[in-house]
């Protein structure tokens, strides 16, 4: 045990299999948790849907609230969908995909809400229509 | 385990950073010895492949963000004619929805039965997966049909362009993930599971729960805050 340098006792679980690959190689996946993953995502996707077909077609909540409401269940859908079918976790091998997402959703984030603000406000400055025909000669 | 041909350097290393990342596994400080040596190895192909394609993924989300953009400037641009109101169909897309995300289900039960290496439930649920894909196309298909038949077709105004413009977008690619989803049977018949089908898979799954998380936006944004507001 000592003469390996490390207590194999903290890596129980972890070794088997993975000894005797080649590079390239990969270590055998279990189907378990995928299925459990599935069921979990379903089981989450279902009532966040439900629910924000419910608000819309509905007078459950304050009028004013529910487009509010709408997109903060599509906001937690869509991450229950990027952890339960996308497998975005924060182990080891997902370091580089959480950071190229974090990246995606700046770029979106910039492309929609810099549009909306930009569109807004040169209709916020333009002339009415009405106005604009009148002056014509 | 002792038996093993392994060098003691080599069961280190594997058993700290099973996934040659040239770090410790989560929750683990500091780097592993002999990290940027060459010793450590490459990161396996399957995480190197899934890693490629989701950034192909975020870039076409990047895609849609525009397309969601230019519907959030237009929508209100009706120029006389039908708003978001009077094109939605909630039970209609409500159906669409749920097909769609089934579909994503029965996919993650594909790729389940793909690493227990169950050739039949694979195929079972790739092809349940492109039925389920196929109604939710065919449900689009019809609503554009019975629009058109309307008069509301793409060229009646800016909200309209925008809307063919980002559900036809999200529609295409269904599609085309469709003609991938009956490629991948084909090679998994064919081929079985060697690692680059399912490298393959993989990226199939990536794709297809990618289009569903898209839908999520567009049934909301489009459909529901197009009836209420």
């Amino acid at each position: 045990m000592s003469e390996l340098g490390f207590d194999r006792q903290d890596f129980e679980g972890v070794q088997d299999g993975r000894e005797d690959l080649a590079p390239g190689d990969e270590p055998e996946e279990s189907a378990g948790h995928w299925v459990l993953n599935s069921n979990l995502g379903l089981g989450f996707s279902i009532v966040l849907t439900a629910a924000a077909f419910v608000l819309a077609q509905t007078h459950l909540i304050y009028g004013p609230a529910i487009p509010v409401a709408l997109i903060v269940l599509a906001i937690a859908q869509m991450g229950v969908h990027l952890v339960f079918f996308l497998h975005v976790t924060t182990g080891p091998d997902n370091t580089n995909n959480v950071l190229a997402l974090a990246f995606g959703i700046l770029v979106v984030f910039l492309i929609v809400a810099g549009s909306i603000w930009i569109m807004n406000n040169l209709q916020h400055n333009m002339m009415p229509m009405d106005q604009m025909i009148r002056m014509q000669p | 385990m002792t038996d093993l041909p392994a060098t003691s350097e080599a069961l280190r290393r594997i058993a700290q950073d099973p996934h040659r990342l040239g770090r410790l596994a989560h929750g683990r400080e500091g780097p592993v010895a002999g990290v940027g040596h060459g010793e450590t190895g490459p990161a396996s192909k399957r995480i190197i492949v899934g890693y490629g394609f989701w950034i192909f993924l975020l870039s076409d989300i990047v895609i849609f963000s525009c397309f969601f953009a230019a519907f959030a400037v237009l929508r209100n641009a009706t120029a006389g004619g039908p708003g978001a109101r009077d094109i939605a169909e909630v039970p209609r897309v409500a159906l669409e929805t749920g097909a769609l995300l089934l579909s994503s289900y029965t996919c993650g039960l594909s790729f389940a039965a793909t690493n227990a290496k169950n050739l039949l439930w694979t195929q079972v649920f790739l092809l349940i997966t492109g039925l389920l894909g196929l109604a939710f196309v065919g449900m689009e298909a019809q609503e554009f049909i019975s629009l058109a038949a309307r008069g509301i077709t793409p060229q009646r105004s800016g909200f309209l362009s925008a809307f063919f413009g980002l559900v036809g977008c999200h529609g295409l690619h269904v599609t085309l993930a469709g003609l991938w989803l009956l490629t991948m049977m084909a090679q998994v018949q064919l081929k079985g599971f060697r690692p680059e089908i399912v490298h393959r898979l993989i990226c199939f799954n990536l794709f297809w729960h990618a289009l569903d998380i898209v839908w999520i936006g567009i049934f909301t944004i489009v459909y529901l805050l197009g009836v209420t507001a």
